[in-house]
């Protein structure tokens, strides 16, 4: 492959979505086309985007693809993007989900078509942007650019309470990133450049002046922004608004990518930034993580409606994220990672069935279900195998995530393990209960007789996740031996630090 | 002014006029307009008035870039053409013509009779033009009533409306007011330092001991010019004039008239040095932030809503006052210039859908506008996103600059006060994107065509905006030249 092609491949899978969105901006108003284009369109960032793995150095460390030219000189900012074996992931997790997203609201969304994809692909820019942006300041771009379409997407194609939930969502995060805003000028004041590494090697070598005043500030400036994305436990109060209200594909792309802006800059940003400050929170950071897990499963557990349920479940699974990012062990973060991917591919296929059932019957209420497996058989069956992967069954892809973080978490200390592997039983109480007063028992409804099966269309959004689901619980080193360099670099300064510690 | 007894100093030379050719060229344009009103019947003064006060605002940006290479003082030490003036002279030159521009429709919308209303609006430009060259307080006084007479007989061109004359009236009365604060301040300080020249006032404060009345004389000027900027606590007929006066002619007081003010303010408080800037400036940009953004928070009325945004507006600019001044000098002239970019820009889209009479001008008005006009209610998403201050926006790095300024003068707690109003501020903005895009259409408000000089005008502040949010390095290195020349 050619230099040329590595350097601007990330400025092609991250533009080609806005592209295709400004193309559909002089589109004629034929539905049909424009779901067509926007699946094509999604599509072709796909297989681009699959360049990324294919021809990633594995034995290396560090960012790849990189490229870097300066933007505006005053402020110093660079267009600065790059990709490590976490980002790389993250960004084909979002393209992958992309295209089921389009077909997922092929039929649902009807009116206001046009703007419903565009705002789509404009939010799949954002998206990739933010796993793939270094400079601090396209970080924070492209962190508040996501806000925007998702707020829009909930508040126009959403549910009953939608203008509530949007603009819940988009103050909660807006206003949690402005802390994050304030750390990023400070260190830019006190540095002169808003690129990640070289703000990390300034930070490494004390070169920063007062920092060790401030440091504890900035990382919870960091913190806050990414703690309320997570949502880590007291900041979850947006999420079950926000999934309920939104439109399919709106959750599919929160509870598969949003969340995941979170934790990944938790890991990139938090850790890489301040590696002592990490150390010396994470404890109060991984009791939050375990109360996430307990609470939002517990609460999951009453949940009278389906999608509210799987909105506390993404509660519960992102705990344990945060849990193994904090753990600081090469397990935990490894199988934190895991749990991001894993979780983005099964919840969102859960959110897709659950969309599925309500374009059927126009509601989420568990109750109004029961005995489904006799008239949807196929829908039954994926939707069985998908909450399987969900609550971590051996071979499917939530449980090696799941089985990592808590061994790094007991390797941590043995009460976060033993709190953290209770997460995995309740998630299993809540999920395979729900499922069986949905798809088991007598049918109490007579309209469920009568409800279609999966069409191909569906079946073409479903097949790809479960495959994925699948590949990813058999062959896990195809992603660990990407993730493994990434999160050993990101561990090093640790490593440091406990040697510093022990020489004292 | 010591050369009266020598006659040949005493007549201005050619390179004098260059020096004021923009407002010379403004002056002439102005009177045309306003000789030939009476002479046109109502329908035809409009259109031809109307370009003819066009031609005027373009010409003056035209001798604003000629004059650019005249740099130096001119008519006896009294104007002073810099980077600084030129770069107010051309802001208020753009913001004229996309006013007049934004005017074209409103006036035949409202059936008001135009001609003195196009000379009025570059008589005031005149003034706020003269103010950013003006270096010699008493001009300066001059520039600014030239500017608030015409600002206040605009505010009350919506001749049938009662609320737009009572707009009027408080405007005149607290303004006149607020100017007298100025003049008594220009006094005291002449008093203090033994002239009214801003480059001997300044050298007499820095030399020696700073005298008790200069202090005071800086607080009164203060009180001034507070007034015309919106900054609390002398905020408060903003909401009702911005309310009253018509919707085209808000958009221009909120950003020329301030701008201007902004400008007479910059010269007072750095190239004259004045002392207790800091912590005067401190108290007013915290007080005008906080209840700019508290009072926006409950009000119905798009007018009234951009009116208390423009008082916290004032504060965050203030905020760049209070730092030093190599980082704070060109911050605030960056604020101003995006600032009346999006700002002339929404009252552009304001006045189109305000309708005959002002009638719709609250936010049920503006239900369901993303539906039925998507280009309209794009444009001013934008605008209020960069109102907000989100990247790629002008409002962004305006922003920016003043709080990382501020930072780099250790100014911690004002920048914590300013990022929680800003976060606060993204509430009512987003109120009415809201309201716009998730609400019902309302087919009840008529909503006609874009005209072209409205589509014209939307277009340019539109540009502006993004210009500014995408590449503003050109405009903050040209504006920093400034700090630099005003170095001592």
């Amino acid at each position: 492959m050619s230099n040329a092609l590595d350097n601007s491949m990330l400025t092609l899978i991250t533009f080609i979505p806005l592209a295709g969105a400004v193309l559909l901006m002089f589109f004629p108003r034929r539905d049909r086309d424009i779901r067509v284009f926007a699946l094509v369109v999604s599509l072709l960032d796909f297989v681009l985007s699959l360049h990324l793995p294919v021809h990633f150095q594995r034995a290396q460390t560090g960012f790849q693809y990189e490229i870097n030219q300066l933007w505006i000189s005053n402020p110093n900012i660079h267009y600065h993007m790059g990709v490590d074996g976490v980002s790389m992931w993250l960004v084909v997790l979002t393209t992958f989900l992309t295209p089921l997203c389009v077909l997922i609201s092929w039929k649902s969304i009807h009116e206001r078509v046009k703007e419903f994809f565009i705002l789509l692909l404009v939010l799949q820019t954002a998206l990739i942007g933010v796993f793939v942006a270094l400079d601090l300041f396209l970080f924070y771009f492209v962190w508040e650019a996501t806000l925007i379409p998702m707020a829009l997407l909930i508040g126009i194609y959403g549910h009953g309470r939608r203008v509530y939930a949007a603009v819940k969502f988009f103050l909660y995060t807006m206003v949690a990133s402005m802390f994050m805003l304030a750390a990023i000028l400070w260190l830019y004041a006190k540095t002169g450049t808003f690129d990640f590494v070289s703000i990390q090697g300034a930070i490494h070598n004390g070169q920063v002046e007062n920092f060790s005043g401030a440091a504890l500030w900035l990382f919870l400036g960091f913190f806050i922004a990414f703690a309320v994305k997570v949502p880590v436990f007291p900041f979850h109060t947006w999420l079950p608004d926000a999934h309920v209200e939104a439109p399919t594909a709106g959750s599919v792309l929160l509870a598969g990518v949003l969340l995941k802006m979170g934790t990944y800059g938790m890991l990139r940003f938090n850790l890489g930034l301040f590696p002592e400050q990490s150390r010396s929170n994470a404890s109060w950071i991984m009791v939050l993580a375990l109360i996430g897990i307990v609470y939002g499963a517990l609460v999951a557990m009453v949940q009278p409606n389906m999608k509210k349920l799987i909105a506390y479940s993404s509660i519960s699974h992102l705990g344990f994220v945060v849990l193994g990012i904090f753990s600081f062990t090469q397990a935990g973060l490894d199988g934190a990672t895991y749990v991001m991917l894993a979780h983005g591919v099964s919840t969102g296929a859960l959110f897709m069935l659950a969309g599925i059932l309500y374009e059927r019957r126009h509601t989420y209420e568990i109750a109004e279900f029961g005995g489904l497996a006799t008239p949807m058989p196929v829908y039954a069956t994926f939707f069985l195998f998908i909450v399987l992967a969900s609550v971590g069954l051996p071979l499917l892809n939530g449980f090696i995530g799941e089985f990592l973080v808590l061994s790094g978490a007991f390797r941590d200390r043995a009460v976060y393990g033993i709190v953290g592997a209770t997460g995995v039983i309740w998630s299993a109480c809540y999920l395979l209960w729900m499922y069986q007063r949905v798809f088991f028992g007598k049918i109490k409804h007579d309209v469920n007789l009568s409800l279609p099966d999966l069409s191909g269309r569906e079946r073409a959004a479903l097949w790809p996740a479960a495959v994925v689901a699948l590949v990813m619980g058999v062959a896990p080193l195809l992603w660990l031996n990407a993730i493994d360099p990434a999160v050993q670099t990101a561990l090093a300064p640790f490593a440091q630090l406990a040697s510093k510690m022990v020489g004292r | 002014m010591n050369g009266t007894n020598d006659l040949a100093q005493a007549i201005p030379r050619a390179a004098d006029y260059i020096r004021i050719l923009p407002e010379i060229v403004l002056a002439i344009f102005g009177m045309i307009v306003m000789v030939l009103d009476p002479l046109m019947d109502e329908r035809s003064s409009q259109k031809i008035l109307g370009a003819l006060a066009l031609v005027g605002s373009l010409a003056a940006l035209i001798a604003t870039l000629f004059q650019s290479q005249y740099a130096g003082l001119g008519f006896w030490n009294m104007v002073r053409v810099d980077s600084f003036s030129v770069f107010f002279h051309f802001l208020v030159a753009a913001v004229t013509t996309v006013v007049i521009l934004t005017s074209y429709e409103y006036m035949a919308v409202q059936g008001i009779r135009a001609g003195e209303y196009y000379a009025l609006v570059l008589f005031g430009a005149l003034g706020m033009s003269l103010m950013s060259s003006a270096v010699e307080l008493v001009l300066i006084f001059i520039a600014l009533e030239i500017s608030s007479i015409a600002t206040y007989i605009l505010a009350g061109f919506r001749r049938r409306a009662a609320i737009s004359s009572e707009s009027s009236v408080k405007y005149f009365l607290l303004g006149s007011f607020a100017t007298a604060f100025f003049l008594y301040g220009v006094a005291l300080m002449f008093g203090a330092t033994g002239s009214t020249s801003i480059t001997v006032i300044g050298d007499a404060l820095r030399s020696g001991q700073i005298p008790m009345l200069a202090y005071v004389g800086v607080a009164l000027m203060f009180v001034g010019l507070g007034f015309k900027v919106a900054a609390a606590p002398f905020h408060v007929w903003t909401p009702d004039v911005y309310e009253g006066a018509p919707a085209p002619v808000v958009g221009f007081m909120s950003t020329a008239p301030k701008a201007a003010a902004f400008a007479v303010l910059l010269r007072v408080m750095f190239e004259a040095d004045a002392p207790g800037r800091v912590w005067l400036i401190w108290v007013v940009a915290a007080l005008s932030m906080t209840l700019g953004n508290v009072g926006a928070l409950v009000q119905d009325n798009v007018k009234r809503l951009l009116a208390y945004s423009s008082i916290a507006h004032a504060g965050y600019l203030l905020v760049a006052f209070a730092a030093l001044p190599n980082n704070g000098i060109p911050a605030a002239m960056f604020y101003l210039a995006s600032y009346a970019a999006m700002n002339v820009g929404a009252f552009a889209v304001i006045s189109h859908i305000s309708g005959q009479g002002e009638r719709y001008v609250t936010l049920e008005d503006y239900e369901g506008l993303g539906r039925r006009r998507p280009l309209l209610a794009a444009m001013l998403t934008i605008f209020l996103l960069s109102l907000i201050g989100i990247p790629i926006t002008g409002g962004f790095f305006a922003k920016f600059y003043v709080f990382s300024a501020a930072l780099q003068a250790n100014l911690v707690g004002l920048v914590i006060i300013g990022v929680l109003n800003s976060a606060v501020a993204s509430y009512y903005y987003l109120r009415l994107i809201v309201v716009m895009y998730m609400r019902e259409a309302r087919e009840d408000v008529p909503l006609p065509r874009i005209p072209l000089g409205l589509g014209a005008a939307l277009a340019i502040s539109l540009a502006a905006t993004i210009y500014l949010g995408v590449l503003p390095g050109r405009v903050l290195d040209y504006a920093a030249r400034t700090a630099a020349e005003w170095a001592h």
